[in-house]
Protein backbone atom coordinates (compact mmCIF):
# COMPACT_ATOMS: atom_id res chain seq x y z
CA UNK A 1 0.00 0.00 0.00
CA UNK A 2 1.40 3.38 -0.99
CA UNK A 3 0.95 6.85 0.44
CA UNK A 4 -1.56 8.81 -1.64
CA UNK A 5 0.44 12.03 -1.26
CA UNK A 6 4.05 10.98 -1.85
CA UNK A 7 3.86 7.31 -3.04
CA UNK A 8 6.18 6.11 -0.26
CA UNK A 9 5.17 3.03 1.72
CA UNK A 10 1.95 3.75 3.60
CA UNK A 11 1.64 2.90 7.29
CA UNK A 12 -1.88 4.22 7.89
CA UNK A 13 -4.98 3.22 5.95
CA UNK A 14 -8.05 5.44 6.26
CA UNK A 15 -11.04 3.61 4.83
CA UNK A 16 -13.41 6.48 5.51
CA UNK A 17 -11.35 8.72 3.23
CA UNK A 18 -10.41 5.91 0.82
CA UNK A 19 -6.76 6.81 1.26
CA UNK A 20 -3.49 5.84 2.93
CA UNK A 21 -0.49 7.79 4.16
CA UNK A 22 3.12 7.46 5.26
CA UNK A 23 3.99 8.94 8.66
CA UNK A 24 4.91 12.51 7.60
CA UNK A 25 1.95 12.77 5.25
CA UNK A 26 -0.48 11.46 7.90
CA UNK A 27 0.76 14.03 10.43
CA UNK A 28 0.28 16.71 7.76
CA UNK A 29 -3.23 15.37 6.94
CA UNK A 30 -4.23 15.27 10.62
CA UNK A 31 -3.03 18.78 11.45
CA UNK A 32 -4.42 20.24 8.23
CA UNK A 33 -7.82 18.73 9.07
CA UNK A 34 -7.81 20.47 12.43
CA UNK A 35 -6.69 23.76 10.90
CA UNK A 36 -9.48 23.54 8.33
CA UNK A 37 -12.08 22.77 10.99
CA UNK A 38 -10.95 25.76 13.05
CA UNK A 39 -11.08 28.06 10.02
CA UNK A 40 -14.29 26.70 8.51
CA UNK A 41 -16.22 27.03 11.77
CA UNK A 42 -14.46 30.24 12.90
CA UNK A 43 -13.49 28.58 16.17
CA UNK A 44 -10.62 30.86 17.19
CA UNK A 45 -7.67 32.81 15.84
CA UNK A 46 -3.94 32.76 16.48
CA UNK A 47 -4.42 35.92 18.54
CA UNK A 48 -6.75 34.28 21.07
CA UNK A 49 -5.65 32.26 24.11
CA UNK A 50 -7.13 28.77 24.00
CA UNK A 51 -7.71 26.63 27.07
CA UNK A 52 -7.51 22.96 26.06
CA UNK A 53 -9.29 20.51 28.37
CA UNK A 54 -7.03 17.45 28.59
CA UNK A 55 -7.88 14.11 30.15
CA UNK A 56 -4.59 12.31 29.53
CA UNK A 57 -6.29 10.35 26.74
CA UNK A 58 -5.42 10.20 23.06
CA UNK A 59 -7.91 12.75 21.73
CA UNK A 60 -7.22 15.68 23.99
CA UNK A 61 -3.44 15.21 24.00
CA UNK A 62 -3.37 14.78 20.20
CA UNK A 63 -5.45 17.94 19.88
CA UNK A 64 -3.17 19.91 22.20
CA UNK A 65 -0.08 18.64 20.37
CA UNK A 66 -1.49 19.65 16.99
CA UNK A 67 -2.67 23.08 18.17
CA UNK A 68 0.76 23.79 19.63
CA UNK A 69 2.42 22.71 16.38
CA UNK A 70 0.04 24.90 14.40
CA UNK A 71 1.19 27.89 16.43
CA UNK A 72 -1.89 28.50 18.56
CA UNK A 73 -1.55 30.09 22.01
CA UNK A 74 -2.66 27.22 24.25
CA UNK A 75 -2.74 26.17 27.88
CA UNK A 76 -3.96 22.82 29.14
CA UNK A 77 -6.53 22.19 31.84
CA UNK A 78 -6.61 18.87 33.67
CA UNK A 79 -9.52 18.12 35.99
CA UNK A 80 -8.69 15.44 38.55
CA UNK A 81 -11.92 13.50 39.05
CA UNK A 82 -10.67 11.38 41.93
CA UNK A 83 -11.36 8.07 40.16
CA UNK A 84 -8.63 6.13 41.94
CA UNK A 85 -5.71 4.79 39.97
CA UNK A 86 -7.31 5.80 36.68
CA UNK A 87 -7.22 9.48 37.63
CA UNK A 88 -3.68 9.22 38.98
CA UNK A 89 -2.46 7.65 35.74
CA UNK A 90 -4.34 10.23 33.66
CA UNK A 91 -2.82 13.14 35.55
CA UNK A 92 0.67 11.68 35.19
CA UNK A 93 0.24 11.40 31.42
CA UNK A 94 -1.09 14.94 31.11
CA UNK A 95 1.73 16.35 33.26
CA UNK A 96 4.40 14.39 31.37
CA UNK A 97 3.07 15.56 28.00
CA UNK A 98 2.98 19.21 29.08
CA UNK A 99 6.50 18.99 30.45
CA UNK A 100 7.85 17.30 27.34
CA UNK A 101 6.26 19.88 25.05
CA UNK A 102 7.07 22.84 27.32
CA UNK A 103 3.39 23.76 27.61
CA UNK A 104 1.58 25.18 30.64
CA UNK A 105 -0.90 22.88 32.36
CA UNK A 106 -3.47 24.03 34.91
CA UNK A 107 -4.69 21.37 37.32
CA UNK A 108 -7.98 21.42 39.21
CA UNK A 109 -8.42 18.50 41.58
CA UNK A 110 -11.65 17.26 43.10
CA UNK A 111 -9.88 16.38 46.28
CA UNK A 112 -11.50 13.58 48.24
CA UNK A 113 -9.51 14.37 51.37
CA UNK A 114 -10.36 18.08 51.31
CA UNK A 115 -14.00 18.35 50.30
CA UNK A 116 -15.14 14.82 49.58
CA UNK A 117 -16.26 15.67 46.06
CA UNK A 118 -14.42 13.02 44.07
CA UNK A 119 -16.71 11.44 41.47
CA UNK A 120 -17.02 7.93 43.01
CA UNK A 121 -18.12 9.23 46.40
CA UNK A 122 -20.48 11.80 44.84
CA UNK A 123 -22.08 9.05 42.76
CA UNK A 124 -22.37 6.79 45.79
CA UNK A 125 -23.84 9.51 48.01
CA UNK A 126 -26.43 10.63 45.45
CA UNK A 127 -27.05 7.18 43.93
CA UNK A 128 -26.60 8.70 40.48
CA UNK A 129 -24.66 7.12 37.63
CA UNK A 130 -21.03 8.30 37.91
CA UNK A 131 -21.12 9.68 34.33
CA UNK A 132 -24.02 11.98 35.24
CA UNK A 133 -22.18 13.53 38.17
CA UNK A 134 -18.96 13.62 36.13
CA UNK A 135 -20.58 15.62 33.31
CA UNK A 136 -22.02 18.17 35.74
CA UNK A 137 -18.68 18.59 37.51
CA UNK A 138 -16.70 18.85 34.27
CA UNK A 139 -18.95 21.53 32.78
CA UNK A 140 -18.83 23.57 35.99
CA UNK A 141 -15.07 23.39 36.51
CA UNK A 142 -14.21 23.89 32.84
CA UNK A 143 -16.38 27.01 32.75
CA UNK A 144 -14.93 28.34 36.00
CA UNK A 145 -11.33 27.71 34.98
CA UNK A 146 -11.79 29.37 31.58
CA UNK A 147 -13.45 32.37 33.19
CA UNK A 148 -10.84 32.67 35.96
CA UNK A 149 -7.98 32.41 33.48
CA UNK A 150 -9.44 35.00 31.12
CA UNK A 151 -9.62 32.58 28.20
CA UNK A 152 -12.13 33.48 25.46
CA UNK A 153 -12.34 29.89 24.24
CA UNK A 154 -12.31 26.36 25.63
CA UNK A 155 -11.37 23.47 23.30
CA UNK A 156 -12.27 19.86 24.05
CA UNK A 157 -11.16 16.63 22.41
CA UNK A 158 -14.59 15.38 21.32
CA UNK A 159 -13.99 13.50 18.08
CA UNK A 160 -16.09 12.40 15.10
CA UNK A 161 -17.07 9.16 16.83
CA UNK A 162 -18.23 11.07 19.92
CA UNK A 163 -20.24 13.46 17.77
CA UNK A 164 -21.80 10.68 15.69
CA UNK A 165 -22.75 8.70 18.82
CA UNK A 166 -24.24 11.81 20.42
CA UNK A 167 -26.15 12.61 17.24
CA UNK A 168 -27.52 9.08 17.05
CA UNK A 169 -28.62 9.28 20.70
CA UNK A 170 -30.29 12.65 20.14
CA UNK A 171 -32.08 11.36 17.04
CA UNK A 172 -33.15 8.15 18.75
CA UNK A 173 -34.96 10.19 21.38
CA UNK A 174 -35.72 13.24 19.20
CA UNK A 175 -34.05 15.58 21.64
CA UNK A 176 -34.94 18.74 19.73
CA UNK A 177 -33.19 21.27 22.02
CA UNK A 178 -30.04 19.13 22.01
CA UNK A 179 -30.17 18.68 18.24
CA UNK A 180 -30.52 22.46 17.86
CA UNK A 181 -27.24 23.01 19.69
CA UNK A 182 -25.21 20.03 18.49
CA UNK A 183 -22.54 21.93 16.64
CA UNK A 184 -18.74 22.20 16.82
CA UNK A 185 -18.85 25.77 18.11
CA UNK A 186 -21.08 26.87 20.97
CA UNK A 187 -21.22 30.62 21.36
CA UNK A 188 -21.40 31.83 24.97
CA UNK A 189 -24.98 32.38 26.14
CA UNK A 190 -23.91 34.38 29.19
CA UNK A 191 -21.04 36.82 29.88
CA UNK A 192 -19.54 34.32 32.33
CA UNK A 193 -19.45 31.55 29.74
CA UNK A 194 -16.75 31.25 27.08
CA UNK A 195 -16.91 29.93 23.52
CA UNK A 196 -16.67 26.12 23.44
CA UNK A 197 -15.18 24.42 20.42
CA UNK A 198 -14.54 20.88 19.20
CA UNK A 199 -11.76 21.01 16.59
CA UNK A 200 -11.76 17.18 16.22
CA UNK A 201 -15.41 16.98 15.19
CA UNK A 202 -14.45 15.62 11.76
CA UNK A 203 -11.50 13.55 13.04
CA UNK A 204 -12.13 9.89 13.90
CA UNK A 205 -10.77 8.34 17.05
CA UNK A 206 -8.74 5.96 14.90
CA UNK A 207 -7.04 9.03 13.43
CA UNK A 208 -6.39 10.66 16.81
CA UNK A 209 -5.06 7.39 18.27
CA UNK A 210 -2.83 6.92 15.24
CA UNK A 211 -1.57 10.50 15.48
CA UNK A 212 -0.82 10.08 19.18
CA UNK A 213 1.04 6.83 18.51
CA UNK A 214 3.09 8.26 15.64
CA UNK A 215 3.96 11.39 17.62
CA UNK A 216 5.14 9.35 20.58
CA UNK A 217 2.44 10.76 22.84
CA UNK A 218 2.17 8.58 25.93
CA UNK A 219 -1.56 8.55 26.63
CA UNK A 220 -3.84 6.55 28.91
CA UNK A 221 -4.91 3.50 26.91
CA UNK A 222 -7.19 2.20 29.65
CA UNK A 223 -10.70 3.54 29.66
CA UNK A 224 -12.48 5.07 32.61
CA UNK A 225 -13.67 2.17 34.83
CA UNK A 226 -17.10 3.84 34.99
CA UNK A 227 -17.60 3.74 31.22
CA UNK A 228 -18.44 0.02 31.05
CA UNK A 229 -21.97 -0.40 29.77
CA UNK A 230 -22.30 3.29 28.89
CA UNK A 231 -25.00 3.97 26.31
CA UNK A 232 -22.53 5.93 24.24
CA UNK A 233 -20.51 2.74 23.70
CA UNK A 234 -23.60 0.95 22.38
CA UNK A 235 -24.12 3.73 19.84
CA UNK A 236 -20.45 3.67 18.91
CA UNK A 237 -20.60 -0.07 18.31
CA UNK A 238 -23.61 0.32 16.03
CA UNK A 239 -21.90 3.10 14.11
CA UNK A 240 -18.67 1.11 13.79
CA UNK A 241 -20.60 -1.80 12.26
CA UNK A 242 -22.19 0.58 9.80
CA UNK A 243 -18.81 2.15 9.06
CA UNK A 244 -17.29 -1.28 8.45
CA UNK A 245 -19.87 -1.99 5.74
CA UNK A 246 -20.08 1.56 4.40
CA UNK A 247 -16.83 3.45 5.04
CA UNK A 248 -17.38 7.17 5.46
CA UNK A 249 -20.82 6.77 7.07
CA UNK A 250 -19.92 8.54 10.32
CA UNK A 251 -18.39 11.50 8.51
CA UNK A 252 -21.45 11.77 6.26
CA UNK A 253 -23.86 11.39 9.21
CA UNK A 254 -22.30 14.26 11.16
CA UNK A 255 -21.31 16.39 8.17
CA UNK A 256 -24.72 16.18 6.48
CA UNK A 257 -26.47 16.85 9.78
CA UNK A 258 -24.50 20.06 10.25
CA UNK A 259 -25.03 21.27 6.69
CA UNK A 260 -28.61 20.12 6.07
CA UNK A 261 -30.18 18.85 9.29
CA UNK A 262 -29.13 21.40 11.89
CA UNK A 263 -30.89 24.37 10.20
CA UNK A 264 -34.17 22.47 10.46
CA UNK A 265 -33.81 22.26 14.24
CA UNK A 266 -32.78 25.88 14.73
CA UNK A 267 -36.37 26.82 15.61
CA UNK A 268 -36.47 24.33 18.50
CA UNK A 269 -37.40 25.88 21.85
CA UNK A 270 -34.49 27.77 23.40
CA UNK A 271 -33.48 27.19 26.98
CA UNK A 272 -34.60 29.84 29.43
CA UNK A 273 -32.58 33.03 29.79
CA UNK A 274 -29.65 32.45 32.09
CA UNK A 275 -29.18 34.27 35.36
CA UNK A 276 -26.44 33.64 37.91
CA UNK A 277 -26.33 30.98 40.59
CA UNK A 278 -26.88 32.41 44.07
CA UNK A 279 -24.13 30.22 45.49
CA UNK A 280 -21.28 30.11 42.99
CA UNK A 281 -22.13 32.98 40.65
CA UNK A 282 -21.89 30.89 37.51
CA UNK A 283 -24.64 31.04 34.85
CA UNK A 284 -27.79 29.16 35.76
CA UNK A 285 -31.33 28.77 34.47
CA UNK A 286 -32.59 28.63 38.07
CA UNK A 287 -31.67 30.26 41.37
CA UNK A 288 -29.14 27.47 42.08
CA UNK A 289 -27.07 25.88 39.30
CA UNK A 290 -26.97 22.14 38.66
CA UNK A 291 -23.48 21.84 40.15
CA UNK A 292 -24.41 23.55 43.43
CA UNK A 293 -27.61 21.52 43.64
CA UNK A 294 -25.56 18.35 43.27
CA UNK A 295 -23.04 19.45 45.90
CA UNK A 296 -25.90 20.31 48.28
CA UNK A 297 -27.47 16.92 47.65
CA UNK A 298 -24.19 15.20 48.54
CA UNK A 299 -24.08 17.09 51.84
CA UNK A 300 -27.71 16.35 52.61
CA UNK A 301 -27.39 12.62 51.89
CA UNK A 302 -24.22 12.32 53.94
CA UNK A 303 -25.87 14.06 56.88
CA UNK A 304 -28.83 11.67 56.60
CA UNK A 305 -26.48 8.70 56.52
CA UNK A 306 -24.71 9.91 59.67
CA UNK A 307 -28.04 10.53 61.41
CA UNK A 308 -29.19 7.00 60.61
CA UNK A 309 -25.96 5.30 61.65
CA UNK B 1 2.42 -15.46 16.69
CA UNK B 2 1.66 -13.77 19.98
CA UNK B 3 -1.23 -11.32 19.86
CA UNK B 4 -1.93 -8.98 22.76
CA UNK B 5 -5.25 -7.13 22.99
CA UNK B 6 -5.07 -3.76 24.73
CA UNK B 7 -6.34 -2.33 26.96
CA UNK B 8 -7.83 -5.68 28.06
CA UNK B 9 -4.35 -7.21 28.38
CA UNK B 10 -5.57 -10.46 26.79
CA UNK B 11 -2.83 -12.63 25.27
CA UNK B 12 -3.57 -14.96 22.35
CA UNK B 13 -1.53 -17.36 20.24
CA UNK B 14 -2.39 -17.46 16.54
CA UNK B 15 -0.67 -19.78 14.09
CA UNK B 16 0.05 -19.29 10.42
CA UNK B 17 1.18 -16.54 8.09
CA UNK B 18 -1.69 -14.23 7.15
CA UNK B 19 -2.58 -10.71 6.17
CA UNK B 20 -3.22 -8.21 8.96
CA UNK B 21 -6.76 -7.59 7.72
CA UNK B 22 -7.49 -11.33 7.89
CA UNK B 23 -5.99 -11.59 11.38
CA UNK B 24 -8.17 -8.77 12.69
CA UNK B 25 -11.29 -10.20 11.04
CA UNK B 26 -10.60 -13.71 12.33
CA UNK B 27 -10.60 -12.35 15.87
CA UNK B 28 -14.02 -10.78 15.34
CA UNK B 29 -12.68 -7.24 15.51
CA UNK B 30 -13.94 -4.50 13.20
CA UNK B 31 -11.29 -2.80 11.07
CA UNK B 32 -10.77 0.77 12.17
CA UNK B 33 -11.46 0.04 15.82
CA UNK B 34 -7.89 -1.04 16.60
CA UNK B 35 -4.37 -0.04 15.69
CA UNK B 36 -2.22 -2.99 14.67
CA UNK B 37 1.26 -2.54 16.09
CA UNK B 38 4.42 -4.59 15.55
CA UNK B 39 7.33 -3.28 17.60
CA UNK B 40 7.19 0.47 17.12
CA UNK B 41 5.49 0.30 13.71
CA UNK B 42 1.90 0.43 12.56
CA UNK B 43 0.72 -2.15 10.06
CA UNK B 44 -1.83 -1.76 7.28
CA UNK B 45 -4.35 -4.45 6.36
CA UNK B 46 -2.39 -5.72 3.34
CA UNK B 47 0.81 -6.55 5.26
CA UNK B 48 1.67 -10.09 6.31
CA UNK B 49 2.37 -11.31 9.82
CA UNK B 50 3.68 -14.74 10.74
CA UNK B 51 4.46 -17.04 13.64
CA UNK B 52 7.59 -15.19 14.73
CA UNK B 53 5.77 -11.90 15.22
CA UNK B 54 4.47 -10.27 18.38
CA UNK B 55 1.49 -8.11 17.58
CA UNK B 56 -0.46 -5.62 19.66
CA UNK B 57 -4.06 -4.80 18.77
CA UNK B 58 -4.77 -1.56 20.60
CA UNK B 59 -8.39 -0.43 20.77
CA UNK B 60 -9.05 3.17 19.81
CA UNK B 61 -12.58 3.49 21.18
CA UNK B 62 -13.03 5.75 24.14
CA UNK B 63 -16.11 5.57 26.29
CA UNK B 64 -16.51 8.89 28.02
CA UNK B 65 -16.89 12.43 26.86
CA UNK B 66 -13.54 14.15 27.10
Amino acid sequence: MKCKRCAEKAIVQLRSHNTAFCKPCFVFFFQRGIERAITRETMFTHEERVLVAVSGGKDSLALWDALADLGYDTEGLYLGLGIGGYSHASERKARAFAERRGLRLRIVALDEAEDGLAIPSVAAATRRPPCSACGTFKRHHFDRAALAGGFPVLATGHNLDDEAARLLGNVMHWQLPYLAKQRPVLAPTHPRFVRKVRPLYRTSEFESATYAFLRGIDYVVEECPNSHGATQLVYKDLLNRLEHTMPGSKLAFVGDFLSRGLPLFAAAPEVADLGECERCGMPSAGAICGYCRLVAEVGRRRAQAVAHS
Amino acid sequence: MQVRLEPQGTQLTVSGRRRVGDLVQSLGILAGTVMVIRGDALLTDDEFVDDADTIELRAVISGGLA
